[in-house]
């Protein structure tokens, strides 16, 4: 089937998944409004959000499966970048629900609206994906922020919850605001907010480069605000440790996974011909955000704030593959999201786990001893830090490999040692973990058994995340293969010209 | 035996590979699987079995002109040309075999040393060996890094855990010095693979890449990181005392005999082969030999102050590994023969010596020399047990060591003369540093009460250190089969670095001359090659290439069975024959020869034959 965006119908099914997902985020919050204080109800409402993001991955996998669209001129895409992108933003949050069941029962959060707040937080993640145009990107980010900003408050009684959401929401709406003037700058230059007309505009030479050179310094500050690059990341550390677990565990995942989305398209489709200009910026930005996200992880006692940090670390590698910007990085962009996806969820539920489904025992010392304790448990959390820590037989391996290949093509040798020195940064801190669970006695008391089923889902998502990533670290052909064949037609569809490194 | 192995249903060579690596992960299912009080017997008996398959390949492997055997490929990573391939040479036969002899030991030592936690010890023993065995049978350089990597988690854990007090300082400063070298390696693997063009990580590949002398000298820098810091070469040493002292008694049996290994191989592997221009530059050899050098005198040095047995122990590990160095950097036939007969002799030696170090640690739980005394009178099995291991690990004539350290110490003086001197001045400290220690524990008056009690070697213990023994005395007195069988793959990577040097031209003489203005240095080599190559091979297929060792070993036998033991004895003839031959050997090569030719090296024979 061809979409050629002359009706609006055919707009609406470009969007199926997102559509999709929207109306069942409305059912979802109908439903848990109808059945308010029957907490007992909590998990019921949990899996049918689940249902809701299988159904929108079913959609999905239909416009992947042989729709096409007629030229590149629509506001948003259907192309394989967009839809791998969107099973990943998919899984991130269908996987933090899971995760969230027992936490939300626990807390006597209100099921109804943290479950629709999440799902309509992934509607805004998966606009950004699609978005190309700017404006399309704009309105998916603030619908995801948004929900986001009241997901990380979502907790009232808690008062690091709290703080955390306020200064989210300050720091957020200062950065949308950067994204917005870079917006308006950037089509004052080109006269568009198409992505695909600013492409030609400055293939064509007619952009005005003294307002697109701000424009594009603006673009980049907003959009490394949401990726926490660093020295924009002074939000996250207390944000994710403020949030409730589960939710950090999707903003590490979705919001950051969705901000990548955007960004690569913005910068490598639509500016892809200004990338000797930016890739600099870039560069910086991203040797800076690995060195110092991991060398500030190194001495964080609580294993929830190490991971705020891990996860700012992981979005100065990715940002490498921003910077490099050909085809394989693009690629590793791709399946390093997915596979950072899964073991980031997973080491968070295991923090989760180890606090009793609450905001407890997440400092390091709690650890101590878990391996023996809980033998299950201790190996896959063994297995995320490793992966997280791209240790060869894990597929956080195959992905830094990708895009060290991506970053070699692109002959960014420095940039290569850096991210593999900041590697070597990282195995401390990952490892420590891991000795404490393994070789030191002592820790915090568990509950014999998890509060309600929620807890043997989280342990069985455990289970297959860890093993897949087992799996696809032993084996990546398969999704290495989709992750490439998703690139193909990103640039040339714009006709960017391959950077010149 | 190699018809009956060919004869098979499945014929050997086509599975024996595949086995010798998976089958250890087959055995740790199964050790997952059963009761923890049964995890040693079964763990034992999966890398016993692996030891018994791995043996038909001493038959299987034909040595031939010198590449691999038994190869075998399939694809792994089609989207990155990656493909999983295994084969076996004269380099690497000897270090699978090592492997897959050293695990059984360690774990029938570890019997009841290791007391707690069976079930995940032994799990983590068969990783260890998967991946030590995988590292020396990749043939594909990914395969290869991935393989070396995955060494590192067992190994991690089992100091970890089962360690001493500074368990995890140990751990974790293993995992770092060699996880730093390592990823930088894969920054340079990731470049050749570009450089090559080739769409692939196939050693024959990497091996056709041309690269610059620039980028040689990079590539070469950063390969050298990776492995210097496994060898450990002197300045990245610090790692190993550490971890040999804290980690269990099969951790450290592994660790000498096998993970150290990885980083000598390495050398021969990839370093000589790929970065044959950068290896030949006279700055590099000049390093290369220093830190070498430094680590055979300074280690030598450290570990004769050392009142911990097993810290002693350690640090000769970093003297002998400076002959490797400074053997395979000689650039020789007999160099590079010697550091690989150096690699396995430490690998018996000093895995038999951490083995009774850690039957000494459970009857008295401590490590201290001046704990023990008089062992010799309560414990005689024992006691003789530990002189032969110390005299083989000191190179006493007759020993494996020795046949090692004098192999390499000829390649050095080959080409430079100097080194060689100093580093003789190795085996003498290390008599200087082991014969006290073995005096002090075994012999000495029987002052200490508790040593009364002392047992002597069990059952079991005799099965462990049996083997170990008689490798070491065999090795000593008929290193025959092991020098034939290494030598065309030796030859290989020497013609490959030859070739650079042709290829260099008499520039690459002229520096070398100017580096080692002393030395006869580059000059001869460049020039004479091509008609002494003849004369060479014919050498070479001559079937008494058996060495001069021949001529040599009834002499070293007989001083090493000398029934009083005595030190000075002992070491005496040492260094004296050594200066014989040495001198035999100027004399007999006063015609200058070409020191290329891979049977010139052989000379050792003349040496022989005159002093006889």
């Amino acid at each position: 089937m061809v979409l050629d965006y002359s009706s609006g119908f055919h707009y609406l099914l470009a969007l199926l998944p997102e559509v999709v997902l929207a109306c069942w985020g409305m059912l979802v919050l109908i439903l848990g409004v109808a059945r308010k204080g029957a907490e007992s109800r909590a998990q019921e409402i949990g899996w049918l959000s689940v249902a809701g993001l299988a159904l929108a991955a079913v959609a999905n996998g239909w416009l992947y499966s042989g729709v096409a669209e007629a030229g590149a001129g629509g506001m948003v895409a259907v192309d394989r970048f967009r839809l791998f992108a969107n099973w990943v933003l998919l899984l991130a949050a269908g996987l933090s629900i899971i995760v969230s069941l027992g936490y939300v029962t626990r807390q006597k959060l209100q099921a109804g609206e943290y479950h629709a707040l999440i799902l309509f937080a992934t509607v805004g993640t998966m606009f950004m994906a699609s978005a190309r145009d700017l404006m399309v990107i704009f309105l998916g980010l603030e619908l995801m922020s948004i929900a986001v900003y009241a997901l990380v408050g979502f907790n009232r009684r808690d008062r690091r919850s709290a703080e955390a959401g306020l200064k989210y929401f300050l720091l957020g709406a200062f950065a949308t605001g950067f994204l917005l003037f870079g917006i308006a700058l950037v089509y004052g230059a080109a006269g568009s907010v198409n992505i695909q007309s600013i492409a030609e505009a400055i293939r064509a030479g007619t952009v005005a480069n003294a307002l697109m050179a701000p424009g594009v310094a603006l673009l980049a500050t907003g959009f490394a605000f949401k990726v926490a690059a660093v020295p924009f990341h002074m939000w996250t550390p207390d944000v994710y440790e403020g949030a409730p677990t589960p939710v950090t565990a999707f903003m590490a995942t979705a919001v950051k996974a969705a901000a990548f989305a955007a960004f690569l398209r913005v910068f490598v489709v639509g500016l892809g011909d200004l990338h000797g200009q930016w890739w600099a910026i870039l560069w910086w930005l991203a040797a800076i955000t690995m060195v110092a996200g991991n060398v500030v992880a190194l001495v964080q006692a609580n294993v929830k704030r190490m991971l705020a940090y891990s996860s700012i670390a992981h979005g100065g590698y990715l940002l490498v593959a921003v910077v490099a910007a050909n085809d394989a990085a693009i690629a590793a962009l791709l399946f390093y999201l997915l596979v950072y996806t899964v073991m980031t969820i997973g080491a968070f539920a295991v923090v989760v786990t180890v606090g009793n489904q609450t905001e407890r025992n997440n400092r390091i010392d709690d650890f101590a001893g878990l391996g023996w304790r809980r033998p299950i448990l201790g190996i896959l959390m063994t297995i995320f830090l490793l992966a997280l820590a791209g240790f060869p037989g894990t597929a956080g391996f195959i992905a830094k490999y990708q895009l060290l290949l991506g970053a070699a093509e692109a002959e960014l040798w420095v940039l290569a040692v850096v991210l593999v020195l900041t590697t070597v940064v990282s195995y401390w801190y990952y490892l420590r973990v891991a000795w404490f669970m393994w070789m030191k006695e002592g820790g915090a008391e568990l509950q014999a058994s998890g509060s309600g089923g929620g807890s043997l889902a989280t342990h069985i998502v455990l289970v297959a995340g860890a093993g897949l990533i087992l799996l696809a670290g032993v084996f990546p052909d398969a999704v290495l293969d989709l992750a490439l064949g998703s690139v193909e037609g990103l640039r040339q569809l714009a006709g960017v010209s391959a950077p010149a490194p | 035996m190699t018809d009956f192995l060919a004869s098979l249903p499945l014929p050997y060579q086509d599975w024996a590979l595949h086995a010798l690596i998976w089958l250890p992960l087959a055995g740790l299912l199964h050790v997952v699987a059963a009761p923890a009080e049964r995890a040693r017997h079964i763990a034992f008996r999966w890398s016993a079995a692996v030891f018994v398959a791995s043996l038909g390949l001493w038959w299987a492997f034909d040595p031939g002109p010198g590449g691999f055997a038994l190869e075998s490929s399939a694809s792994w990573i089609d989207s990155w040309g990656v493909r999983y391939a295994l084969g076996v040479d004269g380099i690497s036969i000897f270090m699978v075999l090592l492997t897959t002899l050293t695990t059984p030991i360690a774990i029938l030592g570890a019997w009841n040393y290791i007391d707690k936690r069976r079930k995940a010890f032994y799990s983590l023993m068969l990783l260890l060996q998967t991946g030590v065995t995988g590292v020396f049978l990749a043939t594909d350089i990914f395969l290869f890094y991935v393989f070396f990597e995955l060494t590192l988690i067992p190994m991690y854990f089992i100091v970890g855990i089962w360690g001493g007090e500074r368990r995890i300082y140990a751990a974790v400063k293993f995992f770092l010095y060699t996880a730093v070298g390592s990823l930088l390696m894969l920054v340079a693997i990731l470049y050749m693979y570009f450089a090559s063009g080739a769409e692939s990580f196939s050693y024959q590949a990497f091996l056709a890449t041309e690269l610059t002398m620039r980028e040689q000298l990079w590539l070469f820098a950063a390969f050298a990181l990776a492995f210097g810091i496994k060898v450990p070469v002197f300045p990245f040493h610090t790692w190993l005392p550490d971890a040999h002292v804290e980690a269990p008694t099969p951790g450290s049996v592994i660790l000498a005999s096998l993970l150290l290994k990885m980083g000598t191989y390495g050398f021969l592997r990839f370093l000589l082969p790929f970065f044959p221009g950068a290896v030949q530059h006279p700055t590099v050899v000049a390093i290369m030999l220093a830190l070498g050098l430094i680590g055979i005198v300074y280690a030598a040095w450290v570990a004769a102050v050392q009142p911990d047995a097993k810290k002693l122990v350690a640090y000769t590990s970093v003297a002998h590994m400076g002959f490797v160095v400074i053997g395979i950097f000689a650039l020789t036939v007999n160099g590079l023969q010697g550091g690989l007969m150096v690699m396995i002799s430490h690998g018996v030696s000093t895995g038999a010596l951490f083995l009774l170090l850690g039957m000494m640690y459970e009857r008295r739980h401590t490590r201290l020399i001046e704990d023990f005394g008089g062992i010799g009178r309560v414990a005689p099995l024992f006691a003789t047990v530990f002189v032969i291991t110390a005299l083989a690990s000191i190179g006493l004539p007759g020993t494996s060591g020795f046949i090692g350290e004098f192999l390499a110490l000829i390649g050095v003086f080959e080409t430079h003369a100097v080194v060689a001197v100093v580093a003789t001045t190795g085996v003498i400290f290390a008599a200087y540093y082991m014969l006290p220690m073995v005096q002090r524990i075994v012999f000495n008056p029987l002052d200490n009460p508790e040593n009364r009690a002392f047992p002597d070697l069990s059952r079991r213990e005799k099965v462990v250190l049996g083997p170990l023994v008689a490798l070491m005395i065999w090795i000593g007195v008929h290193p025959a089969p092991f020098l034939t069988r290494m030598e065309p793959s030796v030859g290989v990577v020497l013609e490959r670095v030859e070739a650079a040097r042709v290829g260099m031209g008499g520039r690459a003489g002229a520096m070398e001359a100017v580096a080692d203005p002393d030395v006869e240095g580059g000059r001869f080599r460049v020039d004479e090659a091509p008609e002494e190559e003849g004369a060479g091979s014919d050498e070479a297929a001559a079937p008494a290439r058996g060495l001069a060792a021949r001529g040599q070993t009834p002499s070293g036998i007989r001083a090493a069975m000398h029934p009083r033991w005595n030190a000075a004895l002992c070491v005496a003839p040492c260094p004296n024959s050594w200066a014989i031959r040495a001198a035999a050997r100027l004399a007999c090569t006063a015609p200058r020869r070409s020191r290329c030719a891979p049977g010139i090296v052989h000379g050792l024979r003349d040496a022989g034959t005159e002093e006889g």
